[in-house]
């Protein structure tokens, strides 16, 4: 009788666990609702409609139409200025993406080892090009083609050119100037969550490190303050690739829509030529698609990477 | 030798502040970062000085940096020209601070709860749900342009406010920040008012949502910063509605004989978001202290 009463009474508390654990987790799905529904309605759900239409033509007007790959093999095989574009874009992902992290990084490094007021002044200094709005808009005069440009009237002064240079129209320079502006912008959060982390590694471990025999500041950098900082490095690397591969605003700002010869078109300014001009929205889907599967490879890849630094 | 050993062991190792550092290297480290802080803050200098210009040191030849006869006629100017639109200004700069408003209040809710439950209590599909969440900070406005404006449409959303605000609401970067800093809440704290009976709510609204102020900073700054320069020219084409970014940029676009109040323009725009990153800079850095992606 004893026996069977402990059993029951050993049913009734696992029975109430799992009803506190049910309710539980009843009120965590409550509190995740609002998010998820609002985030699967307005970013899983348009990811996902995209690739979707991506196999189809659709113009809007008319219902989709499935038509299978053609979309993924007219724009590998026969679209000329998504190759262009898919150049362009890899030359300043390559250029701006690795360089402005490993900039964002070293200058995090530096700035931290200032004193504190120091610190906060540089933060906001490298910090806001980034958040400053189309601030970069300003780079269309300082780079204007006359030679009232700031640029042109410089060198013109100072004799090295005679004539202005067509800095935003002119194909060989187009690029270049883009990555410059692109570099300026490149301090953004990835950069405040390394001047965070930095501020955050154990001092405790820079001594044990001196004791151990760690004799320069590249050493330490590499043995003690980069593992300490791996998680920031993921969480930059992610903001970094985003910034990089999504590149449009800038250059449709400073060269123009389309630019000249293409020389400045991106993979983004080309899903915004099919989607928003042309209202091909099965083609636009590929590009974005496309560009989503590069922007996620490249993630991997480079998480992969980071994961074996200092180890 | 025999006296290093005598000294109590408090003693710092070594007796300069910071051991692994020579002079010379510092010396150059700090002349290249105050170089390129240099570089960096010109053209913002610049901006701002063009935008104090009057209109004949604008095409001065050779162009000057800092103006002779500082004037505050381009911001005048704005006014006048915004003064003629068809849709008067203030319209156009309350569209703007009513999307920023809401849309930053409604997502530091949003966002807070779910990062409340994410980050400290674990059920089915979390890991899964906040995994597709940093996937997500990879998505670019474009890219889900077009497939969200098909959501708008279906929704009956479009050309109304809430296609900006909505959307918002569960911008990834907020929960993501959110999540990790609320990590960092010891468990006993949530466990103690539980023993006293808080409902989870009394627990997120009296316990974690007033430890994670620095986090609410942040956020709001992502935020505001997101809304204050949305375009939305996309999904809003009421002139009514449109966005003080959308009816500024017309007026940048407005070519040669519009330098002066493009450059007034630029000032407005990035006054915003750098004057809140000013003021809320300690906060920021304390909530991306925990930003990293954990393995």
């Amino acid at each position: 009788m004893s026996t069977m009463g402990k059993y029951l009474a050993l049913k009734r508390r696992n029975l109430e666990t799992a009803r506190y654990k049910a309710r539980q987790m009843w009120v965590c799905y409550l509190f995740l609702l609002p998010f998820a529904t609002l985030f699967i309605t307005f970013y899983i759900l348009p990811m996902v409609t995209s690739i979707r239409y991506s196999f189809t033509y659709y113009n809007i007007l008319e219902a989709p139409r499935y038509i299978g790959l053609a979309n993924y093999i007219n724009l590998i095989l026969q679209d000329d200025i998504f190759l262009i574009s898919v150049k362009n874009t890899f030359i300043i992902a390559v250029i701006t993406g690795p360089v402005g992290y490993i900039l964002s990084f070293l200058f995090a490094w530096f700035i931290n080892e200032l004193p504190r007021w120091l610190r906060s002044l540089a933060v906001v200094i490298f910090y806001a090009p980034s958040i400053a709005g189309n601030a970069y808009f300003i780079f269309s005069i300082i780079f204007r083609g006359d030679v009232y440009g700031y640029l042109n009237s410089f060198l013109v002064r100072v004799g090295i050119i005679n004539a202005p240079i067509l800095w935003l129209t002119d194909p060989r320079y187009m690029m270049p100037v883009v990555v410059l502006v692109l570099l300026w912008m490149s301090m953004g959060t990835g950069f405040l969550a390394f001047v965070a982390g930095l501020k955050g590694v154990d001092q405790a471990q820079y001594e044990a490190g001196y004791v151990d025999g760690v004799r320069n500041r590249w050493q330490e950098l590499y043995y003690i303050t980069l593992p300490n900082m791996r998680p920031m490095l993921l969480f930059g690397a992610v903001m970094s690739i985003t910034a990089a591969f999504s590149v449009a605003d800038q250059t449709m700002a400073l060269c123009g829509f389309p630019s000249t010869d293409y020389a400045a078109h991106t993979v983004v300014t080309h899903l915004f030529d099919y989607g928003y001009t042309r209202f091909d929205m099965g083609y636009a889907s590929a590009i974005a698609t496309l560009l989503f599967l590069t922007m996620i490879l490249t993630n991997n890849l480079i998480q992969r990477l980071l994961r074996r630094v200092g180890t | 030798m025999m006296k290093r050993r005598q000294e109590p062991k408090t003693q710092r190792i070594s007796n300069r502040r910071s051991p692994n550092r020579s002079r010379g290297g510092d010396a150059i480290i700090y002349l290249m970062l105050a170089a390129t802080a240099v570089l960096m803050v010109y053209p913002l200098v610049f901006a701002l000085a063009a935008s104090l210009k009057p209109l004949d040191e604008l095409f001065r030849f050779p162009p000057r940096l800092l103006p002779v006869n500082p004037t505050f006629d381009n911001f005048a100017d704005l006014v006048v020209t915004m003064g003629q639109s068809w849709v008067p200004f203030g319209r156009y700069l309350s569209n703007t601070v009513l999307i920023t408003v809401v849309g930053t209040a409604g997502h530091l809710l949003v966002a807070s709860m779910a990062a409340f439950v994410l980050a400290k209590y674990d059920f089915p599909l979390s890991k899964t749900f906040f995994r597709l969440v940093v996937v997500a900070l990879m998505f670019s406005g474009y890219v889900t342009g077009i497939p969200n404006y098909l959501v708008l449409t279906r929704l009956g959303l479009v050309d109304t406010a809430w296609s900006v605000i909505l959307p918002a609401f569960a911008a990834p970067i907020g929960l993501f920040l959110m999540k990790q800093f609320m990590e960092g809440i010891p468990m006993a704290l949530l466990e103690s008012a539980k023993v006293d009976g808080a409902s989870e709510m009394r627990i997120f609204l009296q316990i974690v949502m007033p430890n994670v102020k620095p986090a609410w900073m942040t956020l709001i700054i992502f935020s505001v910063q997101g809304l204050w320069n949305a375009r939305a020219q996309t999904v809003i084409y009421s002139e009514a509605k449109k966005t003080l970014t959308y009816a500024l940029q017309q007026i940048q676009l407005g070519g040669i004989a519009r330098v002066g109040q493009a450059a007034a323009v630029t000032v407005i725009m990035m006054l915003v978001p750098i004057t809140i990153f000013i003021f809320s800079q300690t906060q920021i850095l304390e909530t991306m202290a925990s930003s990293g992606i954990k393995e």
